[in-house]
């Protein structure tokens, strides 16, 4: 993309070394009167634009930072369609590489803050991908208020989560009137996005809670080689892919007519978001079987204890001694399998995270699980409804952290992010 | 994921690598074996081996679950086995295996005798830990357990039999006092009581653990009765519903009296035991969220921490004979626990939970992890 009074990361570089950058850089510069006129930066870079977000079948990134956001109580439509615009302009400009404004972190009148904050100079976007999605309360607020006239085209399936058997939310990390997920292969890129984004909210919206998140704990595509959880063992080995085109239509995008009330969500998706703290020090102590046996693979390959390699189906019949299935019918692998949900799967795309440590010296770590589903009534509520229940996995897990948002589709350049909400 | 952790234990495993091949070459390595089981053939990566700890690595190439044993040379009593291994899968058989000779078996389809060959054990006189009748040991184990398990859910009983007389007749304080004295019988047996599926769930639900539409029962339910001042506009039960709840719990009660009286325990059932009573301890008891209401953590963390201890002593016999270091481990960190739990102590039980100070909850934490770790090796340790 071009943007005559952009400023690249790149041409920052340039700025202060143009030979150095046209080397690094290896494509041309131009330069206008006085001030760097874009170049296409290099290094990784996703599209910002098209059918639907990035972000969801986007090759997952190894870094996150999550925030939830809530528009502020003075807020009115116009407010929130002026700071969708406006978010909508910097991360398309942050996903290739550019400054969050148009001058970038270090133009613009000398006696001005900088547009960009900075952290990001010199960086390579690392695949950044920006990802906004909008929750239950924004469309009914504490008071229940239409405070934005869109309670009429809520979406059915966009009611917070229930209470699961054993949640213990902290409320202050939950929920959220829009989420706004960026992920890169840089966590510094990805800080940069949310603490940018942050700055543009001021007055409209503020950060309700964030999250860091290191360590993919998903594949998105079949050429990734599937990550470990803080448990130790490979995890999102069933994960749908962004290859099955067929799989993501039928369980992760909204068709058309799928709700009537909320035709503006068509070609997005639901994004569910939960916490999950993990009891690692517990964990530690159980014995290779015990782990295995809850999760239902070998820790080594994860494969599953019925046999086979990692990606062998699982098969629950198959019986070891005194009868029993090698696979525990409450295992984690047999709880989340399709075969046990009415046929249901997820994109998932969750992070590792350790918040520091508690009061008692103990990780405060686990898993930010986020998935993508196209009805999270029927791909995320009830499976989790059953694993709260059974799981044997549960023993070691907590979860403290919950959202839900619908995910808008795709945005065609000219237009902000949930446009047809507002039309 | 490239954390700069990750990064660092990789070079520093490299490092390793590079410069000091010595175990490579030492006698370890033929204590590690390899056995390539198919349906039709067991493949040893050697017939001998010297005495120690050996590590049998068996991979099942075949398509039928296989198996994996070390006889005596009787060709009768197991030494050692390796169960449910799925085709393709890989399981290490670790044991401590003193000079002789054995048998190897692999049982593709877990049938018949096996496919079996000689095993011979050379001294190497290094020191393998003395070997006996285990079975008398873990007969003895199991007798003291189950006559301990049967002893507590008996007194349990009794005691919520007096306990819920008080409770329906309204007699608040009189309840309140018998509440934590009489759960200590629950805790001390938890992992047992937890063993069924179905009671545990009726009699020690806390209310965050419910589904939506799930009736909340047991002593819990109770226990915010009696104690609702942390409840916001809490509704008090009833007399009739009093009646009902305490009717559920005591009916509870005596199925699970019923249902120990015949139960019997392995020596790695009674080892994971403890561990998971101590696992109790560090995610519920230590952290104060058992007793949400009444505060009574500290009475139950004892009686977790009694249960153990119990579980333990029936298998000391057995593991001095395997593994004297780390009953020595387990006896001093059981005292230091016991040492910091009993300052805590007031009149026949302890002071409220909301009495500690989170320097004093932290210093409890440490002393169960001190517990905990040790106790974790105990199930393999006498297994061994």
């Amino acid at each position: 993309m071009t943007d005559a009074s952009g400023l690249s990361r790149r041409g920052l570089i340039g700025s202060v070394g143009a030979g150095a950058a046209l080397a690094l850089a290896g494509s041309g510069a131009l330069y206008a009167s006085g001030r760097e006129a874009a170049r296409q930066p290099t290094g990784t870079t996703h599209p910002f634009y098209g059918v639907h977000q990035a972000g969801i079948t986007t090759a997952a990134q190894d870094r996150l930072h999550f925030g939830a956001f809530d528009l502020n109580p003075s807020a009115t439509r116009e407010d929130l369609i002026g700071l969708l615009r406006d978010w909508t302009a910097a991360a398309s400009r942050l996903t290739q590489g550019l400054g969050a404004g148009t001058f970038g972190p270090l133009s613009g009148p000398y006696d001005a803050p900088p547009d960009d904050t900075g952290e990001a100079i010199g960086l390579d976007p690392a695949g950044l991908t920006i990802t906004f999605g909008f929750g239950p309360s924004l469309f009914a607020g504490p008071t229940g208020r239409d405070r934005f006239g869109i309670a009429a085209r809520r979406p059915e399936a966009l009611n917070r989560l229930p209470h699961f058997p054993g949640d213990a939310l902290d409320l202050a990390a939950s929920d959220g009137d829009v989420c706004v997920q960026a992920c890169s292969n840089d966590p510094q890129v990805a800080v940069h996005a949310i603490r940018n984004l942050t700055r543009i909210a001021m007055g409209r919206a503020s950060l309700r809670w964030s999250q860091l998140g290191f360590g993919r704990t998903s594949s998105t595509t079949s050429d990734q080689v599937t990550p470990r959880n803080l448990f130790g063992f490979k995890d999102g080995t069933a994960n749908l892919r962004a290859e099955d085109t067929a799989g993501l239509d039928s369980h992760v995008w909204t068709a058309p007519g799928h709700d009537p009330k909320a035709g503006w969500l068509d070609g997005g998706s639901y994004l569910v978001a939960r916490k999950i703290a993990m009891h690692i020090e517990t964990w530690d102590r159980g014995s290779l079987r015990e782990q295995e046996t809850f999760i239902g693979r070998t820790k080594a390959e994860g494969a599953p204890l019925s046999g086979g390699t990692e990606f062998t189906a699982p098969d629950f019949a198959l019986a070891g001694r005194e009868g029993r299935p090698l696979v525990d019918p409450d295992s984690h692998l047999a709880m989340a399998h399709p075969d046990r949900n009415n046929g249901v799967r997820l994109l998932r795309r969750g992070y590792n995270y350790v918040d520091g440590s508690n009061t008692l010296g103990r990780l405060s770590a686990g898993l930010f699980f986020i998935a993508f589903v196209v009805d999270p009534r029927t791909h995320y509520i009830p499976m989790q409804t059953a694993m709260a229940r059974s799981d044997l996995l549960q023993e070691y897990l907590r979860h403290v952290g919950s959202g839900l948002w619908a995910v808008p589709p795709g945005v065609a350049a000219g237009q902000f992010v949930g446009q047809a909400l507002f039309s | 994921m490239k954390t700069p952790a990750l990064l660092l234990t990789a070079t520093l495993f490299a490092l390793a690598g590079c410069t000091d091949n010595a175990p490579a070459s030492t006698p370890g390595d033929l204590r590690a074996l390899s056995v390539t089981a198919s349906d039709s053939t067991c493949g040893l990566s050697a017939q001998t081996a010297p005495s120690g700890t050996l590590t049998f690595s068996v991979t099942n190439t075949g398509t039928t679950i296989n198996e994996f044993y070390l006889l005596a040379a009787d060709g009768l009593r197991i030494v050692a086995e390796v169960e449910n291994i799925g085709p393709g899968l890989t399981r290490d058989l670790v044991l401590s295996a003193p000079a002789g000779s054995y048998v190897t078996a692999c049982k593709p389809g877990m049938v018949g005798a096996g496919i079996r060959a000689p095993f011979v054990v050379s001294d190497s006189g290094e020191p393998v830990g003395p070997t006996g009748d285990d079975a008398a040991l873990v007969a003895a184990a199991d007798a003291l357990y189950g006559a301990y398990v049967r002893d507590q859910a008996e007194q349990l009983l009794s005691g919520t039999q007096e306990f819920v007389a008080a409770y329906t007749a309204g007699k608040d304080d009189q309840a309140r006092a018998l509440y934590a004295p009489t759960r200590v019988h629950w805790e001390r047996i938890e992992t047992v009581a937890e063993s069924f599926g179905d009671l545990d769930p009726k009699m020690d639900l806390r209310e965050a653990d419910l589904e939506e539409g799930q009736e909340w029962t047991g002593w819990h339910r109770l226990e915010k009765d009696l104690w609702p001042a942390r409840a916001k506009g809490y509704q008090a039960l009833k007399p009739a519903e009093r009646a009902t709840y305490a009717e559920d719990l005591l009916a509870n009660t005596r199925l699970l009296v019923e249902r120990t009286r015949t139960m019997s325990f392995s020596a790695d059932a009674i080892a994971n035991g403890a561990k998971g009573l101590l696992d109790e301890v560090a995610t519920g008891k230590v952290t104060g969220e058992e007793e949400y209401w009444s505060r009574t953590d500290l009475w139950d963390f004892q009686a977790n921490v009694d249960g153990a201890r119990v579980a333990w002593e029936g298998l000391r016999d057995l593991l001095k004979r395997k593994n004297a270091a780390l009953d020595t481990q387990i006896e001093t960190a059981f005292t230091g626990l016991q040492a910091l739990l009993d300052r805590h102590r007031s009149g026949d039980g302890f002071v409220t939970y909301d009495k500690l100070s989170p320097a004093e909850v932290k210093s409890l934490s440490d002393a169960v992890n001190t517990l905990s770790e040790p106790l974790s090796k105990l199930a393999s340790a006498v297994l061994a």
